[in-house]
C-alpha cells in the first residue's frame, strides 16, 4: 500500500488546496447569499415582503361604506353607481384610520365635475360632456345635479 | 516562531470551518421566524390587467392616484402609469397617403387631464390610451438585469428588489413599453408594482379604485370566478407590441392599430 502512494504525496497536497478552496467558497456563499434567496427563484424572497410593506393611501370603497352606507343607497340608483368614493374624494385611508381627527375636505364641484365632464373630442362618444360656459354659465353644478346620483336633474 | 506546515494547515483549516459554522448560526439567529402575509398565498394568484380604451375619458385620476398611493414624485414627471392621447388624422387625399400617422401627446402624463386641443372635428379620430407596466410573463426587463434585482414574482407581478438594484438603467432601455424610470431619490429603478401592497391585502389597485368609468380592471387569472375571464373570452382584446412576444398580461379592449 505504502508503495502505491510513494510518489503521490503532491496529489494529496493538491487535494488539500482544493478542499480548502471549496470550504472558502462554501463559507463565502453562506455569508454573501441573502436570506430567502432562491425560495421562489433567482431573487430574494424578502423583496416580496418589502413590496407588501408599503402603507395604504386609498382605503377602498368597502371601507367607506362601512360607515357611509346611506351614500351607497343614494348612489345605487344613479349614473355614478359604479364610481369608487375615492375617485372624487381622493385617498382617504388616513380618515378611515382616524375618522375623528382627519376630516376630509369637501371637493369643489365647479372644478371636480369638470375633471371628467369637460368637453373633449378624444372622450368616448356617449360620455356626457359639457362646455361649462354654455351649459351653466357660472352656476355651480350641484345647483341642478345631485353629485352622488346626478340624473335626473333636480327641478 | 517556527510553525510547521502541518501545524499551519491544521490551524487555518480549523479556523475556516469554525468561522463557517458560526456564520450559519448567526444567520439562523438573525433570521427569526420568516415573515408571511396572513391569508395570502403567492402560489394561488396570477395577476393580470385589463384596460377598456373605449371607456377611458382621460381624466387623469389613475395618474394622480398612482402617484399618491405609491409615493411617486410629483415632479420630475416620472410615472408608473400615465395616459396618452392619440390623434389620428384622416387620409391625406391631396398626396394620396393613407398612412394616418398618429400625433401623440401626454401633457404631464395626463396628471392634470388634457387641455383642449383638436377641438373641432376634422375627420380625425382621437382617443386616450392609459399605459402602465404590462407585467409580462417573459419580461425583457428581468432578462437584462445584471444583478437579478428585478424578477417575475410567483403571482405574476414584475417587481424590483430595491436593495439589489444598481441603477444601471439596462431595464429602462429594455422595456419596450417605457414603463420604468430611475427614481432620483434612491437612484434605483422604479416601476408599477401592480399595487402589490394592496392586492395582497384583498384590495384592488389605486388606479382601478379611482377610475371613474371602470376602464381599468385588475384580475386574478387563477381565480376561476374572476370577471376578467369572462371579458377575455367575450371581448376582442389585444396586447401592446404582440410581435415582441413579451407575454404581456395587460390586455386592451378596443386597441387601435396606431397605438405603439
Amino acid at each position: 500500500m505504502r508503495e502505491l502512494f510513494r510518489d503521490a504525496e503532491h496529489l494529496f497536497r493538491l487535494a488539500l488546496v482544493f478542499g480548502a478552496l471549496l470550504v472558502v467558497f462554501l463559507v463565502a456563499r453562506a455569508v454573501l447569499t441573502p436570506e430567502g434567496f432562491g425560495t421562489y427563484g433567482h431573487y430574494r424572497a424578502g423583496a416580496l415582503v418589502d413590496a407588501r410593506a408599503r402603507p395604504l393611501s386609498f382605503a377602498g370603497r368597502a371601507a367607506c361604506l362601512d360607515c357611509h352606507e346611506e351614500i351607497d343607497a343614494v348612489k345605487k340608483s344613479g349614473k355614478h353607481a359604479g364610481l369608487g368614493c375615492e375617485a372624487c374624494h381622493g385617498p382617504l385611508e388616513a380618515h378611515v384610520a382616524d375618522p375623528a381627527t382627519v376630516i376630509p375636505q369637501k371637493p369643489d364641484p365647479k372644478t371636480l365635475c369638470l375633471v371628467c365632464h369637460m368637453e373633449n373630442l378624444a372622450k368616448p362618444k356617449g360620455f356626457p360632456q359639457i362646455d361649462p360656459k354654455n351649459h351653466a354659465g357660472d352656476d355651480n353644478c350641484i345647483k341642478c345635479h345631485e353629485a352622488h346620483s346626478p340624473l335626473p336633474v333636480q327641478e | 516562531m517556527e510553525v510547521s506546515r502541518r501545524e499551519f494547515l491544521e490551524r487555518s483549516g480549523k479556523y475556516i470551518l469554525l468561522f463557517g459554522a458560526a456564520t450559519k448560526a448567526w444567520d439562523f439567529i438573525l433570521a427569526g421566524t420568516p415573515e408571511t402575509a396572513p391569508g395570502y398565498d403567492v402560489t394561488r394568484h396570477w395577476w393580470a390587467f385589463y384596460i377598456d380604451i373605449e371607456k377611458c375619458i382621460g381624466c387623469g385620476n389613475c395618474v394622480r392616484a398612482c402617484k399618491a398611493e405609491n409615493g411617486v414624485l410629483r415632479e420630475p414627471f416620472y410615472f408608473r402609469t400615465w395616459v396618452e392621447r392619440y390623434h389620428i388624422p384622416p387620409p391625406d387625399l391631396a398626396n394620396l397617403r393613407a398612412d394616418r400617422l398618429p400625433v401623440v401627446d401626454s401633457p404631464n402624463g395626463g396628471y392634470d387631464g388634457f387641455p383642449e386641443r383638436f377641438r373641432d372635428s376634422d375627420g380625425s379620430k382621437s382617443f386616450f390610451v392609459p399605459k402602465m407596466c404590462n407585467h409580462c410573463t417573459d419580461s425583457p426587463c428581468t432578462q437584462v438585469c445584471p444583478v437579478g434585482a428585478t424578477f417575475d414574482s410567483p403571482d405574476g407581478v414584475v417587481l424590483v428588489d430595491q436593495t439589489y438594484c444598481l441603477g444601471c438603467r439596462y431595464c429602462v432601455q429594455a422595456c419596450p413599453y417605457g414603463c420604468r424610470y430611475i427614481d432620483p431619490r434612491t437612484r434605483t429603478v422604479d416601476k408599477c408594482t401592480l399595487c402589490y401592497h394592496r392586492i395582497t391585502k384583498g384590495l384592488t389597485t389605486a388606479c382601478c379604485e379611482s377610475c371613474p368609468t371602470g376602464a381599468r380592471l385588475l384580475g386574478d387569472l387563477k381565480d376561476p370566478k374572476d370577471p376578467l375571464h369572462e371579458l377575455l373570452r367575450t371581448q376582442k382584446v389585444q396586447v401592446l407590441k404582440p410581435y415582441l412576444a413579451t407575454g404581456a398580461k395587460l390586455s386592451y379592449k378596443g386597441l387601435d392599430g396606431a397605438v405603439r
